[in-house]
């Protein structure tokens, strides 16, 4: 098998994740902890283009896919990890430690993805807001559902969740989710994605599943926001069901819609930037959320397509070339 | 006019669909046999669209069959249907606006597919080997429709008669057996209608399929079609060439009124 272009990304970018991580120890805490908030923003963000841009049905219940990821993943590890790490090899090997996360964060991205079927299946007969509305209560459901497991907490959530998440893991999995979603879209197959954004009419009419391509979207946007909860939660050690609300969910979209539905690399500036900007504002306390609102109005206003949307040049200039063959 | 059981590639028969209190078709019986070019004509509200959504699995019957090549399509899903080899183009023409032209082609041909999702992700060499297979494919339909030159155009900015064909095109690339042309003359100039009539006779000689023609346009229909229906009120007046259809009394009363006749 020849290596490909995204292949090479791939193990690029694996590697570069794995040197990064071992430079962790010189990069100030303060900036490691906004680096690795940066690094689960992009798999947020990215796995929910998918859904909303590439395929088209707005969703609104990113966080409820993370809240699953985050309760599943932090309850392996804390109530499985004791049990499981002397069977892989002792709390005090890396490795031990290594495998127990990957097989919690996977974990916690396969209970999200079955989330995702259910959450998938409503979508099959509703479009636009009613679409919205629905995953939208569906992240309020999970969050008050969590808030009622008194094994997992309660209202209070969990704490002292193990600190498993570096940089190697997070920019690990936020790499395998581009590549996931650049490996989809750039095949005969994933333009169907692409076609049911477009018109789902003529897409049953070419022979596209509709209903299959929606839930596989679901499916896979859904994995990789578990993978981002997981990860969440054991970056901060404490997690609780107010953190997985409504608003973090409106948070995953901004980023998406400004980077520019359907536009991978203007989603992941948009995560990137929006997250430092953020933490920038922090300094200014309660004039945080104004600004940051204001900057969205400001933006919506003058870049209705997203920040980062440059293609129309090419079609312009083709376009007005006319057909010699 | 009948034609050997053998021969026939879609059947309707007694074909109804009502809409409440509105019977848009009404018992309808048509026969499409294979590589037959076929005229639907009618005035407006005739139901002529009716009776595309429901070969196209669109709508369900209220009653009657719809068999094509002796199995029954009623109850398959619009997907499914042109999986069997029914391909369809729109009366208000529906491409994929934010895809390459050459994209707009490109999932077409996903129903032959191979590799599906995971060969995707994979990205192994007979994943990449089926790509290519899938762009040369793609490339040499549009270059026999002559839309080469815009492969890379985005959809919505070609020019209208384009896309019309592009529709076409599409459709082709799913390689059906019976292709369904919703008013393909729509909106086209006189040189572009002759151009259009030629490229319709080409399809079927050179893909060997059947084609089935909503039309207006009285001099396309009548020119290339080798057998022409006549619906009115959901419901067939006529059927035979267009030499018989052209002299029908009900069909000339239908069209242009009974002072005329």
């Amino acid at each position: 098998m020849r290596p490909t272009g995204g292949h090479l990304l791939l193990a690029g970018g694996l590697v570069g994740s794995y040197l990064l991580n071992l430079a962790s120890d010189r990069i100030d805490g303060y900036w490691l902890h906004i680096i690795t908030l940066v690094g689960i923003n992009v798999i947020l963000a990215v796995s929910l283009n998918l859904i909303n841009g590439y395929t088209g049905q707005f969703s609104l219940g990113h966080a409820g896919f993370m809240a699953i990821g985050a309760y599943t993943a932090a309850a392996i590890t804390m109530f499985g990890g004791p049990k499981l790490l002397p069977l892989l090899g002792g709390s005090g090997s890396a490795m031990a430690v290594g495998m127990l996360f990957l097989m919690a964060l996977v974990a916690g991205g396969i209970v999200a993805s079955i989330a995702g079927v259910v959450v998938g299946g409503p979508s099959l007969r509703l479009k636009g807001d009613y679409l919205a509305i629905v995953t939208l209560g569906f992240g309020e459901i999970i969050s008050v559902i969590f808030r009622n497991i008194e094994s997992l907490g309660g209202a209070l959530g969990l704490n002292g969740i193990p600190l498993y998440t570096n940089l190697f893991w997070t920019f690990g999995f936020g790499v395998v989710t581009i590549y996931t979603v650049l490996a989809l879209v750039h095949s005969t197959y994933g333009r169907g994605f692409i076609a049911v954004h477009d018109d789902e009419i003529a897409a049953e009419a070419m022979g596209i599943n509709t209903t299959r391509y929606k839930i596989t979207a679901f499916v896979i946007g859904a994995f990789f926001a578990g993978i981002g909860g997981g990860l969440f939660a054991h970056q901060i050690s404490a997690i609780d069901p107010r953190g997985f609300t409504f608003m973090r969910s409106i948070e995953i979209v901004v980023f998406v819609i400004l980077g520019g539905m359907g536009n991978t690399v203007g989603v992941i500036l948009a995560a990137v930037l929006l997250t430092i900007l953020t933490e920038y504002l922090r300094g200014i306390g309660e004039w945080r959320m104004l600004m940051y609102s204001f900057l969205l109005i400001v933006l919506m206003l003058t870049r209705p397509q997203g920040l980062f949307r440059w293609r129309s040049g090419r079609r312009v200039k083709s376009a007005a070339t006319p057909t010699v063959s | 006019m009948t034609m050997a059981a053998s021969n026939s590639l879609l059947e309707l028969r007694k074909c109804t669909m009502r809409f409440g209190g509105l019977t848009a078709v009404s018992a309808l019986d048509l026969e499409i046999g294979r590589n037959e070019l076929i005229g639907l004509i009618g005035p407006n509200g005739a139901g002529k669209t009716t009776v595309f959504n429901l070969i196209t699995g669109v709508y369900q019957p209220t009653e009657g069959s719809i068999d094509f090549e002796s199995a029954s399509i009623v109850g398959r899903k619009a997907y499914n249907i042109t999986e069997h080899g029914i391909a369809r183009t729109f009366q208000n023409i529906r491409l994929f606006p934010s895809l390459s032209v050459f994209d707009n082609v490109r999932v077409a041909f996903h129903l032959h597919l191979l590799s599906g999702l995971s060969h995707a992700l994979v990205r192994g060499s007979g994943f990449l080997r089926e790509e290519r297979e899938i762009s040369e494919k793609v490339m040499e339909l549009l270059k026999i429709f002559r839309l080469d030159g815009h492969a890379d155009v985005e959809a919505k900015s070609l020019p209208y008669g384009d896309q019309r064909r592009l529709e076409i095109v599409r459709a082709l690339a799913t390689r059906p057996k019976l292709l369904l042309l919703d008013e393909p003359a729509a909106g086209m100039n006189p040189t572009e209608k002759v151009e259009l009539m030629n490229l319709i006779r080409f399809i079927q000689d050179q893909f060997k399929l059947s084609v089935l023609l909503v039309e207006h346009d009285m001099k396309v229909v009548m020119g290339i079609c080798q057998r022409v229906a006549v619906l009115d009120y959901g419901q067939k007046i006529a059927e035979g060439t267009p030499e018989e259809i052209r002299c029908n009394p009900k069909v000339i009363e239908a069209y242009l009124g009974e002072t005329n006749a």
